[in-house]
C-alpha cells in the first residue's frame, strides 16, 4: 500500500507467514498510517467560516510559511483513532496486573460528575463568587483524605504523584530553613527497593541522597536508618507498603526515631490503596504522604496521564503548604491564592503549578469515595490484599518468592531464581503473557529483586478471573521450565506487533514524521 | 459494592486457600494497636443515582463558561471542541490503558504521541517535541532546569511578561534548588529592557509571547543577545491557537519552547488537567525532561514505536535523572491531538483568524466606552485594557449582571499597582450579542 506521497505504509508481510494478507491487515487488527501520510494540508474536520476582512492587530508578527499540518475529515478522523484504540490494552480489556500502578476498574459515573458544566466549563479565573461549587467539591476531597489518613492538612494542586512528592518535600525543606538549619540538613534517605522517582525528586530540590540497604527479608530497620541518622539528616523517603509489597513491619519506629533526630518522614502514598480504611499514616508518624488519586482512588491512567498527587501534611508542616488553599474564616472558605495574601500562621513556600490544581481528578477521585463509602474503600483495601495473596498462593510452588516471611499487601513479588536454567528471561515470560491475553506484570522492579515480576492484580478481579490467570500463568511456568523456549523467546507471537527494537530506538532518534525524500533522490 | 466482584463465599473460599483465618491476618505486618476496628467516620457506601445527585447539585453551584457572555483568559481559554473529541478519548483501550511500558500492545498510544510530538514540532516551529508535561506553568519550570543543566549555569531571568503563576512556579523550583532567578517588574506595554539583564552568569531568558498582559513580542533580538552570551532563550506562550496566526518561536530562534496546549481539544476544568508542550532543539535532546516517543521496527521488520531515550529518566538514573516526572498528560494528549488533526492547517488558521477578529471587534468596543483604553500596540486574542475604577470591583459588578469579564490584573499580582487593569480575552465563542451586552453592561458599571 502506498500513501499520498508514494511512501510504503507497512513493512512487507513475511512470506513465509501461513495466510498472509495482501494488504497486511488481520481482520479487527488493521495496519494504520500515520495522519502524515493519510491527511493533507488543505482538509479539514471542522467548519469554520474565515472571518470578515478586518484590520489585523498582528502588527510585524503575522506567521508566514506553511506550518505543515495535515486535517483529516470527521470519517477519516473517527477512524484513525478508532483503529489506533485497537492497537492497546486497558483495564476493560482484561486483568492488568501491573504491580505499583494499581489498575483498578475506572467507573464511568466517574467520568460523568466530571463532566458537568459546573466542573469542566468553569475557568480558575472566574470571580470565586461564580464558583462556590467548586470550592465545595475541594473542601470535601480535602475532608475525606484528611479522614482517610488521619492527617490535618492537604495540598491539592500537585499534578501527579511525583509532583507531589516534590511539594512534600518542599514543606519539609521550608520547614528546616524556618528552623534554621537549611544550611546543615541537607541529606535524604532513601531506600534500595524506592520508586526512582524518590531520589529524582529530593536531588530535584537541592537534597543529596544517601541510600538506606534492604534487609534479606525485602524490609527497612530502623537499626540501618538510626545508624544513618546525624544533624545533616533532613527526611526519609521511604514507602509504605513498600515496593516489594510489604508493610514495614517498624514503621512506627523509624518515624520516632527520624523525629527524635529532628528530620521529617515521607511517606511514598503510591500503595496507599492497600490499607485505605485499614491504617491511618497519621497514627504511623507520617509528615507528609502524597496520594496518587489516579491509583487509589481511580481516576484513569489514560495511558500515561494526566494523575493527580495531592498531598497530606502533619501539623508541623501544615503552615508551609504552597498556594493556592482554602482557608476557612469562621466557617466561609477563602480562596488564597498568592502569598501575599496568606493568613497569619502561615507561610507558604510557593506554588507548585498554574491555578488550582487538577479539578477533573479532584471530582472523579471524589465521586469514587462518594461510591464505595468508608465500608466500600475498606472492602476494597482488603479484596485487594486477599486478591494479591490467593494469587501468590497459587504459584509459589512454581515461582520463587524473595520474601516469604511477610504477608504480601496488595501486590506479590516474585523474583527470577525459578527460571535460572531455561534460557527464559523475566522479559520473555511477561511477553508470553500477552499472547495469552494478559498484560504483562511490571517487571525488573523494584531493583533491590533479580528479575522481579511484581503482580498487583487489584480489588476489581473476580475469583473466576484470578483462577484462569493463576491456571495460566503455571501452563506458562510448566512450559518455560519443560524446555518450551521458543514460546518465550520469540513472543509475542499474537499482539499487533511482535518485539520491537527498542535499542535502534535510542542510538538513532527518530521522534517525528519526516516527510520523505523525492523517489529520484531515494533511488540514488 | 457494585465495583467489588467478590463475594462472601469467595473471600471465604481464598482464605482457607490461603491458609490463614481471616482478612487480618494478611495485614499482621501492621503494629496491632494501629490496625482500625472499625470503617473511619465517613458515609456508607451509596448508589449511582444518589452520588449523581449530590455531585450535580454542586456542580449547580457554579456558573459555567457556556451559560454566559464569556471573556476570561489570562492562561486558560474557552474554544469549542468537536463532540468526536470527547467520545475518542472516552474509548476504554485509551482511557483505561497505562503508560506504554510493554509497546507491543499498546502501539494506538504510542503512534498518537508520535503524531503529537510531530504536530507540536510543526506549531513552534522546532525539530524536536516532547510527550506532554503536565501544564504549561511546570512545563517553563522544567524548561528553566534544561537549560542550567545545558549551561551548567545557574540563573535564570523572567520577563514581567511571563505569567506570574509561571514565574511563581520557576521561583520556588530555583528557591528550593538554591537557583538564582531574576523577575523583572510586570510589563505592561512590553517596554523593557531584558537585553540588559543577560550577562555571562545567564542561563536562560524567559519571554512569554503573546505575554501575559497579550502582547505579541519579537523574541529574535532577544535570542540574539542570549546566545552572544552563551545563554539560552525559552519561548513562552499560553494560548497554542495563537500559533495558527503569529510567527512561531521556532522561526525566532529560541532554544526552548514551552507552552500551554489546553485550548485545543481540552475543557478549562477550573484548571485542570491540561497539557504542556514542550519543544527544544534537537542537539539538546538528551537533557530533556518528560517521556519521548520514538519510531523503530519489530522482530519482523514493521513500523513500530517506543518510550525511548529513557537512561534520562527517573526510573533508571534515579537521583541523576533529568527530571522526577513519571506521568504525563497522556489522555490531553490524545484530546489534543485529535482535534489538531480534525482542524489540521486549513481549520486552525481559520480558527485562529477567527479568535483574532473577535478580539480585535471586541477591544475596538470597548474601546468606545468613556474612561476606558486598550494599552496594547499588538494582540492576539487577548488584551489589557484600563478602567477607571479597580477592575476587581467590575468584574464582580458585571458577573452579578451575567457577564464574566476577565480577570483583574491584581488578583495574580496583587499590591504592584495594577489594580484598574482588566485582561480581556475573547475566542470563536463569542457573538456579536456576547459583545454588545458586555459593552452595555460595562458602560453602566463604570
Amino acid at each position: 500500500m502506498l500513501n499520498r506521497q508514494g511512501r510504503p505504509t507497512q513493512g512487507t508481510v513475511s512470506a513465509h507467514e501461513p495466510h498472509a494478507t495482501f494488504t497486511g491487515n488481520r481482520a479487527l487488527q488493521q495496519i494504520e498510517p500515520l495522519i502524515f501520510e493519510i491527511g493533507h494540508t488543505e482538509t479539514t474536520g471542522v467548519d469554520i467560516d474565515p472571518p470578515a476582512p478586518f484590520k489585523s492587530r498582528l502588527g510585524a508578527h503575522a506567521r508566514k510559511g506553511e506550518i505543515g499540518l495535515p486535517g483529516l475529515s470527521e470519517p477519516e478522523a473517527m477512524r484513525h483513532y478508532v483503529r489506533l484504540s485497537q492497537k492497546n490494552y486497558g483495564i476493560d480489556t482484561g486483568l492488568f496486573p501491573l504491580g505499583s500502578c494499581t489498575m483498578k476498574h475506572n467507573a464511568r459515573l466517574n467520568e460523568k460528575t466530571a463532566r458537568m458544566p459546573g466542573f469542566s466549563d468553569v475557568h480558575p479565573l472566574q470571580p470565586v463568587s461564580t464558583v462556590p461549587g467548586a470550592l465545595e467539591v475541594m473542601l470535601e476531597l480535602s475532608r475525606y483524605l484528611m479522614t482517610l489518613t488521619g492527617m490535618p492538612a492537604v495540598a491539592l494542586s500537585p499534578k501527579a504523584g511525583a509532583h507531589g512528592e516534590a511539594c512534600g518535600m518542599m514543606a519539609i525543606k521550608a520547614a528546616i530553613a524556618a528552623k534554621g538549619e537549611g544550611a546543615t540538613r541537607n541529606v535524604v534517605l532513601v531506600p534500595e527497593s524506592a520508586h526512582g522517582t524518590n531520589p529524582a525528586t529530593a536531588a530535584l530540590i537541592g537534597f543529596s541522597v544517601r541510600s538506606v540497604p534492604a534487609r534479606p527479608d525485602g524490609t527497612v530497620a530502623v537499626e540501618d536508618v538510626k545508624a544513618l541518622l546525624g544533624p545533616d539528616i533532613a527526611a526519609i523517603m521511604l514507602t509504605n507498603p513498600n515496593t516489594c509489597g510489604i508493610f514495614e513491619p517498624q514503621i512506627v519506629e523509624i518515624a520516632a526515631a527520624m523525629h527524635e533526630a529532628g528530620a521529617y518522614f515521607y511517606c511514598d502514598g503510591a500503595n496507599f490503596n492497600a490499607i485505605v480504611g485499614k491504617a491511618k499514616p497519621g497514627d504511623l508518624g507520617v509528615d507528609a504522604m502524597h496520594i496518587n488519586l489516579h491509583k487509589t482512588f481511580s481516576t484513569p491512567h489514560g495511558g500515561g496521564g494526566p494523575g493527580a498527587g495531592p498531598v497530606v501534611l502533619s501539623e508541623r508542616l501544615a503552615p508551609f503548604a504552597p498556594v493556592p488553599f482554602i482557608h476557612l474564616e469562621g466557617g466561609t472558605p477563602r480562596l488564597v491564592e498568592t502569598e501575599a495574601d496568606a493568613p497569619e500562621g502561615t507561610a507558604p513556600f510557593g506554588r507548585m503549578t498554574a491555578f488550582h490544581g487538577q479539578m477533573g481528578m479532584y471530582v472523579r477521585a471524589l465521586t469514587y469515595m462518594l461510591s464505595h463509602g468508608a465500608d466500600g474503600m475498606k472492602q476494597a483495601s482488603e479484596d485487594a490484599v486477599l486478591n494479591a495473596n490467593y494469587i501468590r498462593a497459587g504459584l509459589s510452588d512454581l515461582m520463587s518468592l524473595p520474601f516469604p516471611d511477610h504477608p504480601s499487601m496488595h501486590e506479590a513479588l516474585f523474583d527470577d531464581e525459578w527460571l535460572k536454567g531455561t534460557g527464559v528471561t523475566t522479559l520473555d515470560f511477561a511477553k508470553a503473557m500477552i499472547d495469552e491475553g494478559y498484560h504483562p506484570m511490571t517487571v525488573y522492579f523494584p531493583l533491590v529483586v533479580h528479575g522481579a515480576m511484581l503482580i498487583e492484580p487489584t480489588e476489581s478481579e473476580s475469583k473466576a478471573s484470578l483462577d484462569l490467570f493463576i491456571a495460566t500463568l503455571r501452563d506458562l511456568a510448566m512450559a518455560a521450565k519443560g524446555n518450551d523456549k521458543e514460546r518465550f523467546t520469540g513472543a509475542p507471537h499474537h499482539a499487533p506487533l511482535r518485539r520491537l527494537d527498542e535499542t535502534r530506538a535510542a542510538r538513532q532518534p527518530v521522534l517525528k514524521w519526516m516527510p520523505p525524500a523525492p523517489l529520484a533522490e531515494a533511488a540514488e | 459494592m457494585r465495583y467489588l466482584p467478590l463475594s462472601d463465599t469467595d473471600r471465604q473460599d481464598m482464605l482457607a486457600r490461603i491458609g490463614v483465618a481471616d482478612v487480618d491476618a494478611l495485614f499482621s505486618d501492621v503494629p496491632a494497636d494501629k490496625l482500625l476496628k472499625a470503617p473511619v467516620d465517613l458515609p456508607r457506601a451509596k448508589g449511582e443515582l444518589e452520588v449523581e445527585r449530590i455531585m450535580a447539585k454542586m456542580s449547580a453551584r457554579n456558573v459555567s463558561a457556556s451559560a454566559v457572555p464569556f471573556f476570561v483568559g489570562a492562561g486558560a481559554y474557552k474554544h469549542h471542541v468537536p463532540a468526536t473529541v470527547d467520545h475518542l478519548i472516552q474509548r476504554s483501550e485509551f482511557l483505561t490503558s497505562y503508560t506504554p511500558y510493554q509497546p507491543e500492545i499498546a502501539q494506538g498510544t504510542l503512534q498518537y504521541l508520535f503524531e503529537f510530538q510531530t504536530q507540536v514540532s510543526a506549531l513552534t516551529g522546532m525539530e524536536v517535541a516532547n510527550a506532554s508535561m503536565y501544564d504549561g506553568s511546570t512545563g517553563t519550570g522544567e524548561a528553566v532546569l534544561m537549560a542550567h543543566r545545558v549551561t551548567k549555569r545557574r540563573k535564570a531571568v523572567l520577563s514581567g511578561g511571563l505569567h506570574p503563576h509561571y514565574a511563581g512556579v520557576v521561583r520556588t523550583l530555583s528557591e528550593m534548588a538554591n537557583d538564582e532567578v531574576v523577575t523583572l517588574a510586570p510589563d505592561v506595554a512590553a517596554t523593557e529592557d531584558i537585553l540588559a539583564q543577560i550577562d555571562d552568569e545567564t542561563s536562560c531568558v524567559v519571554v512569554q509571547s503573546p505575554d501575559f498582559f497579550g502582547n505579541l513580542r519579537d523574541l529574535k533580538p532577544i535570542a540574539a543577545k542570549a546566545h552572544a552570551h552563551g545563554a539560552l532563550l525559552i519561548a513562552v506562550f499560553t494560548e497554542v491557537v495563537s500559533l495558527g496566526a503569529v510567527t512561531p518561536p521556532g522561526e525566532q530562534d529560541a532554544d526552548i519552547v514551552v507552552g500551554e496546549g489546553q485550548s485545543i481539544g481540552n475543557a478549562l476544568n477550573f484548571g485542570g488537567p491540561y497539557v504542556g508542550l514542550f519543544a527544544a532543539k534537537s542537539k539538546y535532546i538528551r537533557q530533556m525532561p518528560g517521556r519521548l516517543c520514538g519510531e523503530t521496527v519489530d522482530a519482523s521488520g514493521q513500523r513500530g514505536f517506543v518510550l525511548t531515550l529513557s537512561t534520562r529518566e527517573q526510573h533508571i538514573r534515579r537521583d541523576k535523572a533529568t527530571s522526577n516526572i513519571c506521568t504525563n498528560s497522556g489522555l490531553c494528549v490524545l484530546a489534543f491531538t485529535i482535534h489538531m488533526t480534525l482542524l489540521g492547517q486549513a481549520g486552525l488558521t481559520r480558527l485562529a483568524a477567527v479568535n483574532h477578529a473577535n478580539a480585535v471587534a471586541l477591544a475596538d468596543a470597548l474601546a468606545g466606552v468613556k474612561g476606558v483604553s486598550v494599552l496594547n500596540a499588538s494582540f492576539f486574542n487577548e488584551f489589557t485594557v484600563k478602567l477607571p475604577k479597580p477592575a476587581a470591583e467590575i468584574v464582580e459588578a458585571l458577573a452579578a449582571k451575567g457577564i464574566l469579564a476577565g480577570v483583574p490584573v491584581s488578583r495574580l499580582l496583587p499590591g504592584a499597582g495594577l489594580d484598574d487593569l482588566l485582561l480581556v480575552a475573547s475566542t470563536e465563542i463569542n457573538t456579536n450579542e456576547d459583545r454588545a451586552a458586555f459593552v452595555a453592561a460595562l458602560a453602566e458599571v463604570l
